[in-house]
């Protein structure tokens, strides 16, 4: 019983998006670490892609919500900081949803040597890897901005963090 | 528990980034060019988040220790303490003048925070090294971002050089300050990278080591009160508002 309602929840979790990035849902994104049931309380807990995250109060919120729907009651929700968020955590179906919306995924592992090296980076509208780096930070501080010299078309890359 | 030595230290870290991130956000909507814009401002969104982690681990063992004062809370520390009790080193509160001296700020601080919180993500407290590992990697990202314009600008035309080399002179004083009660390893970490970022720009390391200090025992430039007196200004007027 315990498990299935574990993934039941999950299954909810994954109707709950990051509202920076709509496509992607906050299970494929890794903000979720852990879905826990005793018998009094349902316990998730999150981490924040990045300290001053400004989404997450609001995902907090939409995650109590989507589990009162659900029909939960007594949700506890924990933020932990360590380990930290990392790119590696983000599902492949989120990558390939990503890129399905025109923000180039991460490429290669986290490292703190490998991010600070130049990437070529591969231009989700029409794949040509003729791009050129803009910015370091895009739209949201996760993001970089960069442009296609094929198609001239700007997109923003998640950067590997 | 924490002894009092101790919130000072997590007051410290916290005041740190609140101001230095309070400073970057005078940026937003006066960018040289959008990108860059987008980019301080993301950077000050950065420097707030952890100042947040700090003090809302601060405000828990000040309550913990407390018996029936009133709840310390992330904002009350930030709102509602006043020029003498904020811990921050002198550098962050500096006004950002311009470009040049605005990014030499980030980065000199930025590198110097790099070295410190890679040692905290040993430290014996558990949460701060978890808020330590997680600034780590926003840091390493200023680091970079603030250094490539200290060069561009350094290795710029006469005037971007001219204006660097100012930067530099009203700066340097304010970095002795960081490194009084760091062990010497994270002085000498701090000033490879920067030697390597300034002879790339073609910027010279001042040999005056005369150095300002202070702010961590709330002995503040004329500075910070005007910062207060901003940032605060709501809390103060309309006590307890929220968005
Ligand atoms: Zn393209």
């Amino acid at each position: 019983m315990e498990s299935t309602n574990q993934q039941h929840i999950w299954q909810v979790l994954q109707t709950v998006h990051d509202p920076e990035i709509p496509v992607l849902s906050i299970v494929d994104m890794g903000i979720v670490r852990a879905v826990e049931i005793n018998s009094t309380e349902v316990i998730i807990t999150i981490t924040p892609t990045y300290s001053g995250c400004p989404a997450m109060d609001m995902i907090s919120m939409q995650i109590r919500m989507a589990l009162l729907e659900a029909g939960y009651k007594n949700i506890v929700l924990k933020q932990i900081l360590s380990p930290a968020w990392t790119t590696d955590w983000i599902t492949q179906e989120g990558k390939d949803q990503l890129k399905a919306y025109g923000i180039a995924a991460p490429v290669g592992k986290s490292a703190d040597a490998i991010f600070l090296t130049e990437l070529t980076i591969e231009c989700p509208q029409c794949n040509s890897t003729k791009t050129e780096l803009v910015s370091q930070f895009g739209s949201t501080a996760c993001k970089a901005l960069y442009k296609c010299n094929d198609c001239k078309e700007p997109f923003d890359y998640f950067k590997c963090h | 528990m924490k002894n009092t030595e101790q919130i000072n230290q997590l007051l410290h870290l916290a005041d740190n980034a609140l101001i230095i991130g309070h400073r970057n956000s005078e940026w937003c909507g006066h960018g040289p060019i959008l990108e860059q814009d987008i980019a301080i401002s993301n950077i000050a969104l950065d420097y707030i988040g952890q100042a947040r982690n700090f003090y809302q681990y601060a405000a828990t063992c000040i309550n913990g220790n407390a018996t029936d004062t009133k709840p310390a809370t992330e904002d009350s520390l930030a709102y509602l303490r006043d020029v003498r009790d904020f811990k921050n080193h002198l550098i962050t509160e500096l006004p950002n003048g311009d470009w040049a001296q605005t990014n030499l700020r980030i980065f000199l601080f930025s590198t110097y925070q790099y070295f410190l919180y890679q040692q905290l993500q040993q430290d014996a407290d558990a949460q701060i090294g978890a808020i330590a590992e997680k600034s780590l990697k926003e840091v390493t990202y200023h680091v970079r971002w603030a250094g490539d314009w200290v060069i561009r600008l350094g290795d710029g035309t006469e005037e971007s050089k001219a204006r660097m080399m100012n930067a530099v002179d009203y700066l340097w004083p304010y970095t002795g300050e960081l490194f009084l009660d760091t062990p010497t390893s994270i002085q000498q970490q701090w000033l490879q990278k920067v030697t390597a970022v300034f002879e790339e720009a073609g910027l010279v390391i001042p040999t005056n080591t005369w150095a300002q200090k202070g702010g961590k025992e709330g002995n503040h430039t004329e500075h910070l009160g005007y910062i207060l007196a901003e940032m605060q200004y709501i809390q103060r007027a309309y006590p307890n508002s929220e968005w």
